[in-house]
């Protein structure tokens, strides 16, 4: 049924919507910004700050402009004196029971209530501040994150994000009346719970509630004592949205600028998470094959498919909570920063001559779980802490500026070797289909000898930010030593966000659904929407971020991770060959099962 | 003591395998074991399939799905206006003196917990408490007492 | 003004044993729309405090095109002063699951759910057992209606009707946004009908009687009689019904106790009337509406103490979800300790009046939009003892 328009008046302009649209869609068309603070894009109606309070002609009430849907012939004004007042009042409510010192806040000048009171000229000191009493404290027990309950505004986007999005619910709104807030399980802190660290309710919080644990003084500390040898990864979704906190519009491809940044701040070596991440390829396609060998030739029973990938953090604290049963499925392969983390204190200090308790290894992340990652006991192979900090892209760009580089006059400049090589397949890692898309590059022509039958190399139906995407390849024409896979149809499938995570999930655990290989990642689009990326976020900010990386892609000299020269060289001189006994030492891992709580 | 799996069993036979099934499920396990451990929501959290912090927020939501841990008999003493002006702090004083215990505490044996709540329906014949689901109206402290007393004499 | 003198009505309590039977047959024997007629016409509206027109929130629920409807009984009487629905459903029960049925019938439900709060577990033995009669009473009439009956655990705020149904549907009964309203969207987003206990008795009596005999009691604007539930300072505490539309004066003539100095209609959500307006103040949706809780105060009373008390409750009661509400509360109950504590001087009662408007404009819900009822009344009446 085609949707009839609605014709209303904002602030006397007329205007018309589809019906179904709210008083704020109406404003928005006539470009009147009313403010918000529980709205946001991504997720449903709340309603219930009620900073988007409009006055409607006939009404006795003010009416929410985010929640209430428009009518014919409604008269709307967003700026009369009662509405005004009214949020005034709300924002100077709402820092009543704030820790508003801003001067120490981290989101000191991206605080959404900071802005708000900032436009109204707000004075804190209208009513009696509530904070004082409440007797909040501070729950940074976790690697990865800080929950803040003085600065939490109950907006419930947090609650919200990890419902909707995640599917995980690790925060839910707690009590009521003046004892009401946002909480997890009997406020348990957040380690301790099912939190998968994914940070989409960092992204979202308006204000300093929910922030990553941050690293940046350790971090200045190493790069500060010229005894220490302080090497950087720079993950591939990094370098397109780092420039957003720097000044740029969003979808800039920075790479270059990012390496002569953190080259002049004073990273000793500014290698590439993208060199692990073609050799992720070469371990985990080694591992798809062999699976597929030892079930299709072998028979064998306790060979586990779908083979799902393993480099989202978040996505691997959620299936352990949720899935343990299918723990096996998943690839043994580490992540690439992990890999990296693993060869920089071993590989690339044995290269470069130095000892590797000398050895700093940061990496540069647009992922909060990282951080937890980096700290998980098994993570150790190199015989100390592979990754000893794991910065976000928000902290990155937060040491630009204390360095007081400008960033947007920096000549481009190229990483430093060895294990600064990539390719065009890496660098895709950093969008949902990204993983399975390289691993398709590189398996199809080792099987068969040829390139994958799409054009250009780009695999489209693995691209794009449906949920849940599936693609099948014809594998034909094979070499003689991969025979048994001659006609076979590889079926995969591709989920990002955890909520499509978990519905793949019960579909594969109940036996509905039968591929070959399942590419997860925690975040919606992928890494480049990660919990770690510049704040704000919404859905166009997700989509220029993916087409700067295909970008990337394209333009990039090699294209295949089996090409990498530098990948080619590990093996020989280091490795030995993908999937060996010492690859299994440093670039493999193994998960644990954790309580559904 | 029924267990909280056989709790769980029946609503969900009566409500379906649904959010639906809930309240009825926190309610009767409040009623068997006077409040909710954290073991018994993450098996309710599990039958429902929502997470454990969800039923959390809904159970602290509810004044009376308790989530402390409460004697056998709860004692609830009405603080609302018309029970105040007819004179619930001398019932709550005579309580105390005779529990020997404070508002929002539980007697050592485990027995009885008082606490206060809100607005019960008997303005007209103030003070009035619960003692879990029994209500027990116009109130003096010495007829408090005595009703204490014979649960006291109780099992 | 027609009749004020305050007339006492027992069209409620009324004994009879036949009544769900034989007022069940006439409905069934007659249209839905023509019940849904009657129901406008008696001018009933609803009588648990919002006063809604009873017959047109039936007929725009008639009006919605879903398999699936509800009819619901607000059974969650929690406004502090109001006891008027515990004594219904423990003495005429059958008249509520009557009018359940009728409602049922008349928007084309199938389904009907009395929610009853916690405080009155005491009542779901018998409760139970009459319903489970009743609903065997409905099958052999042929009409396909169900009652069932769900607990409330201790939230004064799942009154409010929209957090009633997030309460049964399993979640904290945090009121929604509305539009849209219940006879769209209402219990699991279905179109429902949720009426007060005492709203579906007079469904069922004027289904018995007809709508004029229900007429005959009240004004124009406030037809019919009500149930009125009265404490504090009287001689005469219980509950009595009462023809709407009498003034404060005529109320108190009657059941104060020679020293009224302030009644409060309402309950905590209410207004408060100082002596001063008891002649220009009419009980009724013309005047001050209610939903039957009336509270005396004599001169022995501290205002101050009255409305600490409220605005403690609402505090605690409120459920938390939106800024005005969660916040303002805490906000007035604090603001009028630090006056009367000298930490904040009188001119802050201004701020605070100011605050409770904003609260009454923007509020999610009608728990926060009337906090200034009883806080504005009783800053306005007795500032001198709020102050001092």
């Amino acid at each position: 049924m085609a949707k009839y328009e609605v014709n209303l008046k904002i602030n006397d302009i007329p205007v018309s919507v589809e019906e179904g649209s709210t008083i704020l869609d109406a404003a928005k068309k006539l470009n009147f910004r009313v403010p918000t603070l529980c709205h946001h894009p991504d997720l449903c109606v709340a309603g219930n700050c009620r900073v988007c309070v409009v006055e409607q002609k006939g009404a006795r009430a003010l009416a929410a402009a985010c929640a209430t849907p428009v009518s014919e012939g409604m008269e709307i004004f967003t700026n009369s004196a009662k509405v005004r007042t009214a949020r005034k009042n709300i924002i100077e409510l709402l820092l009543s029971e704030h820790n508003s010192e801003c001067t120490n806040c981290y989101k000191n000048g991206k605080c959404e209530l900071q802005e708000l009171a900032h436009e109204y000229r707000v004075n804190e000191n209208n009513y009696l501040k509530l904070i004082l009493n409440k007797g909040y404290t501070i729950d940074d027990l976790s690697p990865a994150i800080i929950k803040d309950d003085s600065k939490c505004i109950r907006c419930q986007r947090c609650v919200r994000t990890c419902a909707e999005l995640q599917h995980v619910s690790a925060l839910a709104v707690g009590y009521k009346g003046d004892h009401q807030k946002i909480t997890t399980f009997f406020e348990k802190p957040m380690h301790s719970v099912v939190c998968t660290n994914c940070g989409q309710c960092i992204n979202r919080c308006p204000t300093g509630a929910l922030i990553e644990k941050n690293y940046i003084d350790q971090v200045w500390d190493c790069i500060n004592d010229p005894n220490l040898h302080v090497v950087v990864q720079t993950a591939p979704a990094v370098r397109v949205g780092l420039g957003e906190d720097l000044g740029l519009d969003t979808g800039h491809r920075v790479t270059g600028k990012m390496v002569a940044a953190m080259k002049r701040i004073g990273f000793d070596s500014v290698l590439d998470t993208d060199f692990t991440a073609d050799l992720t390829i070469m371990e985990e396609g080694t591992e798809l094959l062999t699976r597929l060998k030892k079930v299709l030739v072998e028979q064998d029973t306790n060979t586990a498919l779908p083979m799902m990938t393993s480099c989202s953090p978040g996505w691997i604290k959620f299936i352990e909570h949720k899935f343990p049963k299918l723990l096996d499925n998943l690839s043994t392969c580490k992540s690439p920063q992990q890999m990296f983390g693993s060869l920089a204190k071993t590989y690339f200090a044995q290269k470069k001559g130095l000892k590797a308790d000398k050895v700093v290894s940061v990496s540069i992340m647009p992922c909060t779980a990282k951080k937890f990652e980096a700290n998980r006991p098994e993570m150790r192979a190199s015989g100390y802490q592979d990754v000893d900090y794991v910065l976000t892209t928000r902290e990155l760009a937060m040491m630009i500026r204390q360095a007081g580089v400008d960033f947007n006059e920096l000549p481009d400049e190229k990483y430093d070797s060895i294990m600064g090589e990539s390719t065009g397949a890496a660098v895709i890692f950093g969008a949902t289909g990204g993983v399975m898309e390289a691993a398709l590059r590189t398996a199809y022509e080792i099987v068969t000898g040829r390139e994958v039958p799409f054009q250009n190399l780009d695999i489209v139906p693995v691209r794009g930010f449906e949920g849940i995407k599936e693609a099948k390849v014809q594998i034909t024409g094979v070499k003689p030593e991969w025979s048994f896979l001659e006609g076979a149809e590889l079926s995969c499938a591709i989920a990002h966000g955890l909520t499509n995570a978990n519905t793949l999930m019960k579909a594969v655990s109940e036996g509905k659904v039968s591929y070959h290989f399942i590419e997860i990642m925690a975040c919606p689009g992928g890494c480049l929407g990660g919990g770690g990326q510049p704040i704000p976020t919404n859905e166009d900010i997700r989509r220029k971020r993916m087409e700067a990386i295909y970008d990337e892609d394209t333009h990039m000299e090699i294209r295949k991770s089996h090409e990498n020269p530098e990948v080619i060289a590990i093996y020989e001189e280091f490795l030995g060959h993908p999937n060996s006994h010492k690859a299994h030492e440093l670039l493999h891992t193994h998960y644990h099962p954790r309580k559904n709580y | 003591m029924t267990e909280v799996k056989t709790i769980i069993q029946e609503k969900l036979g009566k409500y379906g395998a649904s959010r639906e099934a809930l309240m009825p499920i926190l309610q009767a396990i409040v009623q068997e074991k006077n409040y909710l451990t954290e073991e018994d929501m993450v098996a309710v959290a599990e039958a429902l399939d929502i997470s454990s912090a969800d039923v959390y927020g809904t159970a602290t939501f509810y004044t009376f799905l308790d989530i402390k841990s409460r004697g056998k008999y709860v004692i609830r003493v009405c603080k609302t206006i018309s029970c105040h002006m007819s004179g619930k702090d001398e019932i709550i004083k005579a309580l105390q003196d005779t529990l020997k215990v404070g508002v929002g505490d539980t007697t050592p044996d485990k027995k009885f917990t008082l606490l206060t709540a809100n607005c019960m329906g008997w303005c007209h014949k103030g003070p009035v408490m619960l003692i879990n689901d029994e209500v027990y109206p116009e109130l003096t402290p010495e007829k408090a007492i005595k009703i204490v007393q014979e649960y006291m004499a109780k099992e | 003004m027609e009749n004020t003198r305050l007339h006492k009505v027992d069209l409620i309590f009324e004994n009879d044993g036949t009544c769900a039977t034989t007022v069940l047959d006439k409905v069934l024997s007659r249209k839905p729309e023509d019940i849904i007629n009657d129901m406008i016409d008696s001018g009933l509206k609803g009588r648990g405090g919002a006063g809604f027109l009873t017959g047109l929130k039936w007929k725009f629920t008639r009006n919605e095109d879903s398999d699936v409807k509800y009819v619901v009984c607000n059974a969650d009487e929690g406004e502090p002063g109001t006891f008027k629905d515990r004594e219904i459903l423990d003495k005429v029960p059958e008249k509520v699951f009557t009018g359940m049925a009728i409602a049922g019938y008349a928007i084309g439900a199938k389904e009907g759910i009395l929610y009853l709060r916690a405080e009155y577990n005491f009542l779901l033995p018998k409760l139970e057992r009459m319903m489970n009669e009743f609903n065997k009473a409905l099958q052999a009439k042929k009409l396909d209606f169900t009652i069932d009956i769900r607990s409330g655990s201790g939230a004064y705020i799942c009154g409010e009707e929209s957090a009633l149904f997030e309460s049964i549907e399993g979640k904290r009964g945090e009121p929604r946004n509305k539009p849209p309203y219940p006879t769209v969207s209402g219990l699991f987003g279905k179109p429902t009908v949720i009426n007060n206990v005492e709203t579906l008795v007079y469904a069922t009596m004027i289904s018995k009687y007809g709508p004029d005999r229900f007429k005959e009691f009240g004004t124009k604007d406030s037809r019919g009689s009500k149930v009125f539930s009265i404490s504090g300072d009287t001689p005469n505490a219980g509950i009595y019904e009462l023809g709407l539309g009498m003034s404060v004066q005529q109320f108190v003539d009657e059941f104060g106790d020679g020293d009224t100095k302030a009644v409060q209609i309402g309950g905590a959500s209410g207004m408060c009337v100082p002596r001063k307006k008891f002649n220009d103040t009419i009980i009724g949706y013309e005047g001050v509406p209610t939903g039957g809780s009336m509270m005396l105060f004599n001169s022995s009373r501290s205002m101050y103490n009255v409305l600490h008390d409220y605005l403690d409750f609402f505090a605690e009661e409120s459920c938390g979800q939106c800024t005005p509400c969660r916040v303002g509360c805490q906000q007035l109950l604090k603001g009028i300790e630090a006056v009367k504590n000298k930490n904040k001087t009188p001119d802050y009662l201004e701020n605070l009046k100011k605050l409770a408007e904003t609260m009454k404009l923007s509020a999610k819900c009608g728990l926060g939009q009337s906090v200034a009822n009883p806080f504005i009344s009783i800053v306005d009446n007795f500032r001198e003892e709020i102050i001092y």
